[in-house]
């Protein structure tokens, strides 16, 4: 398999979110906004790339018996300077994404990348495909906070995008909305896959 | 019959009973509660019932066409859900909520399960609650009833339950109109969404819905039952803080609720000693929503928290099949 395809597979045939329904958790509860989810994306991605990329480094030393834990802990200390970096650099982002941010430790789809690719992989493929996979997460959340942001409100990345008149649905930004937002977003997507072949 | 020797498994007598008789007889048994709202609250709640009915017509309709599903608005549930979310709706509701209402009433409550029948919540009571959570301001903001030709303007006013359980919050005490003289709530003189406001005229509704064996004693009974028991029980513990349960009977969306919502055949439970389950259960949650939620009103989270059990109490409440002895361990 080429890098490019390794790369390309992650943003949609394997989407993380779309089509394989992986990393829920932090996928409903961070995406009340654009900007909300684009961080959580990106903080994943990081995550993903470096444990990917170590996994792979270490996969021939770690026995195969005791291998989850430790890809935990590899994944642990990535989340940790994630945290880190976050708490110094973008505070107003990492008080918004609160419990979440250490939370990346158990998210599913990056222990999955571990356990499914890096551990049998070379270090190049897998680091493309931790870089594909997370930004095919990143696009999810981007677009899951988007439709929320829209019309639970009234705004994009904090923009106004409908004047004071909208009255903003709140129920959108509550989790409710993630689940009905992500049931209609998925519904919509089959409906075109289904179409086209 | 061509083949004489044709059999059929049973049953084999139909009662005659279709879909859309029996809506069409709610929808009778609703249609005095409807005038009374209009008469109480003029052109507003009119606007807000043909918004609603129109709309879910509409969208039941068009969902139909997208799904390529043959036309299911002939069995008329789908106007009975318009009523039933205009009569969960305050009069002053702006015409765009209303249709807002409609449309996730059938497309979301409904349609997206696969239409009448495979709904597991009553749709008007999600398009009811999802505005309410949504729109709190416009969806608490009550207007008192001014019949037509009495010539009084619509003032805002807050509904019976809501102004106890701000006395409550803010005094500890009930206030004086929850204790004495709610007599005259019964007729329907209060401030409330479109279907609260005659206790008379839905019970009446609900008894003709029983008479013509619609709907079974079995869940209003037991529903208003809970609620004037356990809410009994608190006033009897401390009159001064808790309401009178007659109170609770009167006021708010109880009987419209436990006759024309939990009632729905679909999002209830099937038999005898299920309802009974579900009635309790909603009664019980109401009431403790009233008296120690954030919200004053609380049947229709009750009911729809209900609903999600359903499932669960049809499957512990099936009869035993005839002729089938149980095991002896």
């Amino acid at each position: 398999m080429s890098l490019l395809k390794i790369f390309r597979k992650g943003i949609w045939k394997e989407n993380a979110v779309f089509k394989l329904l992986l990393g829920m958790c932090p996928l409903l509860a961070v995406t009340t906004s654009a900007e909300n989810g684009l961080g959580m994306g990106l903080a994943s991605t990081f995550v993903l790339v470096c444990s990917n990329t170590v996994v792979a480094i270490l996969r021939k030393l770690i026995p195969p018996k005791v291998r989850i834990p430790a890809f935990i802990i590899i994944i642990a200390t990535f989340v940790t300077v994630v945290q880190l970096c976050m708490e110094a650099w973008i505070y107003g982002l990492y008080q918004a994404l609160g419990i979440f941010i250490p939370l990346i430790v158990v998210n599913c789809l990056i222990l999955g990348r571990a356990e499914a690719f890096a551990s049998k992989r070379p270090i190049i493929d897998s680091a493309v495909d931790g870089l594909g996979m997370g930004l095919g997460f990143t696009l999810a959340l981007f677009i899951l906070g988007s439709v929320r942001e829209i019309f639970g409100a009234g705004e994009l990345l904090g923009f106004s995008l409908f004047g004071a008149a909208y009255q903003p649905v709140l129920l959108m930004i509550l989790p409710p909305g993630a689940f009905i937002s992500l049931g209609l977003l998925l519904a919509i997507m089959n409906r075109f896959e289904a179409a086209k072949s | 019959m061509e083949n004489p020797l044709y059999l059929s498994s049973s049953p084999h007598i139909h009662s005659g009973e279709t879909t859309d008789k029996v809506m069409r007889l709610v929808i009778y048994a609703l249609l005095p509660a409807t005038a009374l709202s209009i008469y109480f609250f003029g052109l507003p709640a009119l606007s807000v019932l043909l918004i609603c009915t129109l709309g879910c017509m509409a969208f039941e309709a068009l969902s139909c066409k997208l799904m390529k599903q043959p036309l299911t608005l002939v069995d008329g549930s789908a106007a009975l859900t318009g009523i039933l979310l205009a009569l969960n709706l305050p009069p002053s509701t702006p015409w765009w909520m209303s249709l807002l209402g409609a449309a996730i009433a059938i497309l979301i409550g409904k349609q997206i399960y696969g239409g009448l029948g495979y709904n597991p919540f009553n749709p008007a009571l999600v398009a009811r609650v999802v505005l309410l959570i949504s729109f709190p301001v416009q969806m608490t903001s009550w207007t008192a009833p001014a019949p037509i030709g009495s010539g009084l303007d619509a003032v805002t006013a807050a509904t019976p339950l809501g102004e106890m359980k701000t006395a409550v919050m803010l005094t500890g005490k009930l206030p004086e109109m929850a204790t004495s003289g709610f007599g005259n709530y019964f007729l329907g003189n209060m401030a409330g969404s479109l279907g609260e406001v005659s206790a008379l005229v839905l019970l009446l509704g609900g008894f003709f819905l029983l008479f013509k064996k619609v709907i079974s004693w079995h869940i209003p009974i037991s529903f208003i039952g809970t609620v004037l028991i356990i809410g009994g029980i608190f006033w009897l513990l401390d009159p001064s803080k808790y309401p009178n349960p007659l109170f609770h009977l009167i006021t708010g969306g109880l009987i419209l609720g436990a006759f024309f919502m939990a009632t729905d055949m679909v999002t209830s439970p099937a038999t005898d000693k299920g309802m009974l389950i579900f009635g309790c259960g909603c009664g019980l949650l109401t009431v403790l929503i009233r008296l120690f939620g954030g919200y004053p009103e609380g049947v229709s989270f009750a009911i729809l928290l209900m609903n999600a059990c359903t499932p669960l109490i049809d499957r512990y409440t099936r009869p035993k099949i005839y002729g089938q002895v149980e095991q002896k361990a």
